[in-house]
């Protein structure tokens, strides 16, 4: 419509809002305002920066749910940018999500991700299914290939409870918009390659939700054992790791009380076993 | 050559707000009043796909009578309103008296700079920390708003219902009290101005019914349908998945 259109709408409700069909709010934004979208600023070319970025975040299933977690440092080069950072979020009441790379680009694009959901939601008076909404995030980042490209990549991990599969699936992702689902675990990171080696060691059929938040925080541990971006956890400063937990009753964050004594055990059993936990040799068996 | 006949500008208006009335006066009616801990609306609504009650932010519902793409037009405005300013500056700056002001603006324009007014009357709550801080506008096809306190009704019956409303309403009503004068009075309201008829039951499929409720976390909206409503009201659980029309 003309803009002499959306001035009689004294500036309030301009056609974008009242125009019909979508009921994704990113592209409501690309209409109204394309500014406020993450990946719509353009950078001068052939110019990187350096920008604080998030390190490690692990998931996994465990039969009826999903745990996210994630370490709290940021790191800018050789510094630690921020020693408390939260990388884990609840992306609706059912899913999570989580984020490696460029931390201010993350966050703004978690907040934009939550907006999504909660406005598809309202304006279809339904929730999206587990896979829609994995995709709405892999279409997000790819409006952020362009700054991926100039050193600014956003990697996300994405984990929701499947009332279908009444179970917890996983969704990773890589800087052009790539989607894969994740079977059993899944790391993201500078210190996944460590997280994930834990994770396949300490990882079973059989996991209780409390075992499966310490199998977590080990492969979180191992992952700070050997990347200096990746931060272990800070018991004197009283700094856990965010651990999210999905299943049939939805997104729960495992409050600080919970997650105290468990954390603490992991930390008092490495300085018995600085390595952790042994895994069985014999193939299957404990 | 012809000459159009004069017509007088207050005749114009007055032509197209009668228009208006007589299409929102078709409707069933539709009812939002406090209660002890939020807000409640209710609406004689036979669709479960369709609905005349809604979210649109954190603390702010949305209530419709009229046309219903009209309606619904207006309220997927507001929810990109809210959207857009939550997510811009914060969710705590989106206001149900900034949305309500949006819709005032964007009523009046229509009614004056169009052949067809809206045939819809609106409601946007918003509830606050204490009874005392909820607020209640209703937005009429002409853009006017009023600021209601403890309880609105708005449709075909709207009058009716409010006079009742005036006796029988009072602060501090529990949820059941507050339902079930909201469903009595629905059910006794004169259909279509036939004032004969006995007053009807209605049952948890004809109703639609949700609440602003203080006590829940960030969102506080929610439907209350199905076993639920059943067991408020006191009878069985009839609703189905039929699709019902709008009406």
């Amino acid at each position: 419509m003309t803009s002499t259109h959306q001035n009689r709408f004294g500036g309030t409700l301009s056609s974008a809002f009242l125009s019909a069909g979508s009921s994704s709010f990113a592209e409501f934004l690309a209409v109204h305002d394309p500014s406020l979208l993450p990946g719509g600023r353009a950078l001068p070319a052939g110019v990187t920066m350096d920008a604080p970025h998030g390190t490690t975040i692990v998931a996994l299933t465990y039969a009826g749910g999903v745990v996210m977690a994630g370490d709290r440092r940021a790191t800018m080069g050789n510094l630690i940018a921020q020693k408390d950072i939260e990388k884990v979020f609840p992306a609706d009441e059912w899913s999570c999500v989580g984020i490696a790379g460029t931390a201010g680009l993350a966050v703004e694009m978690v907040k934009l991700f939550q907006v999504e959901l909660e406005h598809y939601e309202k304006i279809e008076g339904a929730q999206l299914s587990v896979d829609g909404k994995a995709n709405r995030l892999a279409t997000l980042l790819r409006g952020n290939l362009g700054m991926a490209m100039q050193g600014l990549a956003v990697v996300p991990m994405f984990a929701g409870y499947d009332p279908e599969t009444e179970g917890g699936r996983i969704f990773s992702y890589d800087v052009t918009g790539g989607r894969y689902e994740e079977h059993r675990h899944h790391s993201v990171g500078s210190g996944s390659l460590f997280a994930r080696g834990s994770l396949k060691k300490l990882w079973r059929e059989d996991l209780t939700p409390t075992e499966a938040v310490t199998v977590v925080v080990e492969s979180l541990y191992d992952a700070a054992d050997d990347d200096s971006a990746t931060g272990g956890p800070d018991l004197a400063r009283g700094i856990l790791p965010v651990v999210a937990v999905v299943d049939v009753d939805g997104f729960r964050r495992m409050p600080e009380n919970e997650l105290d004594p468990l954390v603490r055990a992991v930390v008092a059993a490495r300085q018995t076993r600085p390595d952790g936990p042994n895994a069985p040799l014999t193939a299957g068996g404990e | 050559m012809s000459v159009p006949f004069y017509v007088s500008p207050e005749q114009v208006i007055k032509d197209k707000a009668d228009y208006a009335r007589k299409g929102i006066a078709r409707g069933r009616s539709v009812i939002v009043m406090q209660y002890d801990a939020g807000l409640l609306f209710v609406a004689e609504n036979r669709s479960r796909a369709l609905h005349k009650i809604s979210e649109i932010y954190d603390r702010i519902a949305f209530a419709a009578v009229g046309k219903y793409n009209e309606f619904e037009n207006l309220r997927v405005a507001g929810v990109r309103l809210a959207d857009l300013r939550g997510y811009s500056y914060d969710r705590r700056d989106v206001t149900g008296r900034s949305l309500a002001n949006a819709y005032a603006q964007t009523l009046g324009t229509i009614f004056t700079e169009t052949q067809k007014p809206y045939e819809v009357e609106i409601v946007v709550a918003e509830i606050g920390e204490t009874v005392h801080d909820d607020q209640i506008y209703r937005l009429t096809f002409d853009g006017s708003v009023a600021d209601e306190h403890g309880f609105v009704a708005m449709g075909g019956s709207a009058e009716h219902i409010t006079g009742k409303l005036r006796e029988q309403w009072h602060a501090g009503m529990t949820f059941d009290e507050a339902l079930h004068l909201a469903v009595a009075l629905l059910g006794e309201a004169p259909v279509n101005g036939n004032t004969e008829g006995e007053a009807r039951v209605l049952t948890p499929s004809q109703l639609e019914v949700a609440t602003l409720d203080r006590r829940r976390p960030r969102r506080k909206f929610r439907r209350v349908s199905g076993h639920r409503l059943a067991e408020v009201l006191g009878v069985d659980d009839d609703s189905d998945d039929a699709p019902g029309e709008v009406q």
